[in-house]
């Protein structure tokens, strides 16, 4: 497969087609990969990868190549492609400004779970179908793929693309998926239980805004929590009411809008669960108002900009929800 | 302070056009209800995004309630269809968090409604006594 995509990435950098090519590159470790541009065919030979651990999700890093007078190739694998359609609908991004390749994606692996397993000293990680090989300084171990993939992976909800000029590999297909599950454990619970459930979990972020910035549906220039007036800008938060008013925002702002894509919870290096925060807003939106998927087609209109004449009223939620 | 002491803050979102109007003729009725509703008029329910919510909350609120016209009625036509999905959005969020599900409502009040003014802040207020001081998102630096 990554073979297949460099050729034709530099063939499509040669015919002058494009200009730049947006892919993943790797670090000093196999499985720390980092989103990359190409712009020779060079540098594609010496540093372009996709393996398994190809998890960041490209299609927010069109976003500053847009307005430039030339085409730029970016690779999305189908979660990806959801964003990319969602942030197309929302005039983000200038579509004519890419070349989308639409990549098969089959599960990307999470190097946390290897190393909570107690894997230290790794040297490099190889994936090749169901097996993932880590060689280490103090030996080797072979894993099961599905146990030590990214969570996100486990609960994908499609393998088909929305989006691409053109695809490699073979389409896929939208998923069931157990996705809801932890919502619905939560919803279950007390309200006390909660409160202390979420306390735990949001008391420990640090506010370095790197699940905002990772997140393709958070595009806009001038963000909410840059602001200087709104006394949380460019700051850890001083008390429990600016987490709970960080996370409930953050979420809020994409609700409806957010695809599922997972970034958010993979770059946090807290491990707050924040796609708890967003499933919650799309399994209400879900109930409340009708399925809908983010970034499933262009021109879709988001549900928290719409409405109908016989929506429930916000007492639903006193009553007890759905 | 005990129990029976308790006096609640509540802030109350009015619409201009209707609620806010029904707050004057509640007023003018000479109705009572607890003068610790503090009004803040708006343009339109749709005016009120979360984030007002929770500011509320932030600066000493212990109830929050959004007033605007009966669905249909939105001077703007259409703004209270906004405002009711996203405020059924929030208060579903509020609830998950375990945030008592009673300290925020929203009531469509129009501006014939002077009574229904007077008696959903009465009610809102009993309520939210019962409840006790708004813990869960609090912001102990602007406790006076
Ligand atoms: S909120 Fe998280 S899951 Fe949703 S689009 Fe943004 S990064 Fe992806
Ligand atoms: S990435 Fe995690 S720690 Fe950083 S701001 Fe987001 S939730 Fe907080
Ligand atoms: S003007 Fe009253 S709700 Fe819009």
């Amino acid at each position: 497969m990554q073979e297949v995509m460099k050729k034709r990435a530099k063939e499509l950098l040669a015919s002058g087609e494009v200009t730049r090519v947006i892919g993943w590159k790797k670090n000093e470790f196999d499985y720390d990969i980092t989103p990359a541009v190409f712009e020779t065919a060079e540098a594609i030979d010496r540093d372009f990868v996709y393996d398994d651990f190809c998890g960041p999700n490209l299609s927010k890093f069109t976003f500053q190549h847009q307005k430039n007078d030339t085409k730029t190739l970016v690779f999305l694998k189908p979660c990806d492609t959801y964003s990319m359609t969602q942030m197309v609908t929302e005039h983000r991004v200038n579509r004519d400004a890419l070349y989308i390749i639409g990549i098969p994606c089959f599960g990307k692996i999470d190097i946390e779970k290897i190393k909570a397993d107690g894997m230290t000293g790794i040297l490099s990680v190889t994936s090749e179908g169901a097996d993932v090989k880590v060689h280490t300084l103090y030996g080797d171990k072979t894993y099961v793929k599905i146990d030590v993939m990214a969570e996100r992976c486990l609960a994908c909800k499609s393998k088909y693309h929305t989006i691409y000029d053109e695809l490699i590999g073979e389409e896929g297909e939208v998923m069931e998926t157990d996705r809801f599950d932890q919502v619905k454990e939560l919803e279950a619970m007390t309200p006390d239980q909660r409160f202390e459930f979420w306390r735990g979990e949001l008391s420990r972020c640090i506010r370095c805004n790197a699940c905002r910035n990772a997140c393709p549906a958070c595009t806009c220039e001038s963000c909410v929590f840059d602001n200087p007036e709104s006394g949380i800008a460019q700051k850890a938060a001083a008390d429990s009411f600016e987490e709970n008013m960080f996370h409930i925002i953050r979420a809020f702002h994409v609700a409806g809008r957010c695809t599922d894509c997972g970034e958010c919870s993979r770059v946090c290096p807290q491990h707050i669960p924040l796609h708890l925060l967003n499933r919650k807003f799309i399994s209400d939106i879900n109930g409340y108002y009708g399925e809908y998927q983010a970034g499933e087609e262009v021109g879709q209109r988001a549900p928290l900009v719409n409405f109908t004449k016989e929506d429930v009223e916000p007492d639903v939620v006193a009553k007890g929800g759905k | 302070m005990s129990m029976n002491e308790f006096k609640p803050k509540i802030v109350a979102f009015c619409c201009n056009w209707c609620s806010y109007a029904g707050a004057d003729l509640a007023g003018t009725n000479r109705l009572n209800y607890p003068a610790d509703v503090k009004i803040i008029r708006v343009p339109c329910s749709c005016r009120v995004n979360p984030m007002f919510i929770l500011r509320a909350f932030q600066r000493g609120a212990d109830g929050v309630i959004l007033c605007g016209c009966h669905p249909g009625d939105c001077h703007y036509t259409t703004g209270n269809y906004y405002a009711r999905r996203r405020m059924t959005m929030l208060f579903s969020m509020l609830d998950y968090l375990g945030i008592e599900k009673e300290r925020t409502r929203v009531e469509w009040v129009s501006a014939a409604e002077g009574a229904k003014f007077a008696a959903v802040m009465n009610d809102f207020v009993k309520t939210v006594t019962e409840l006790g001081e708004n813990k869960r998102l609090e912001d102990l630096r602007c406790k006076k």
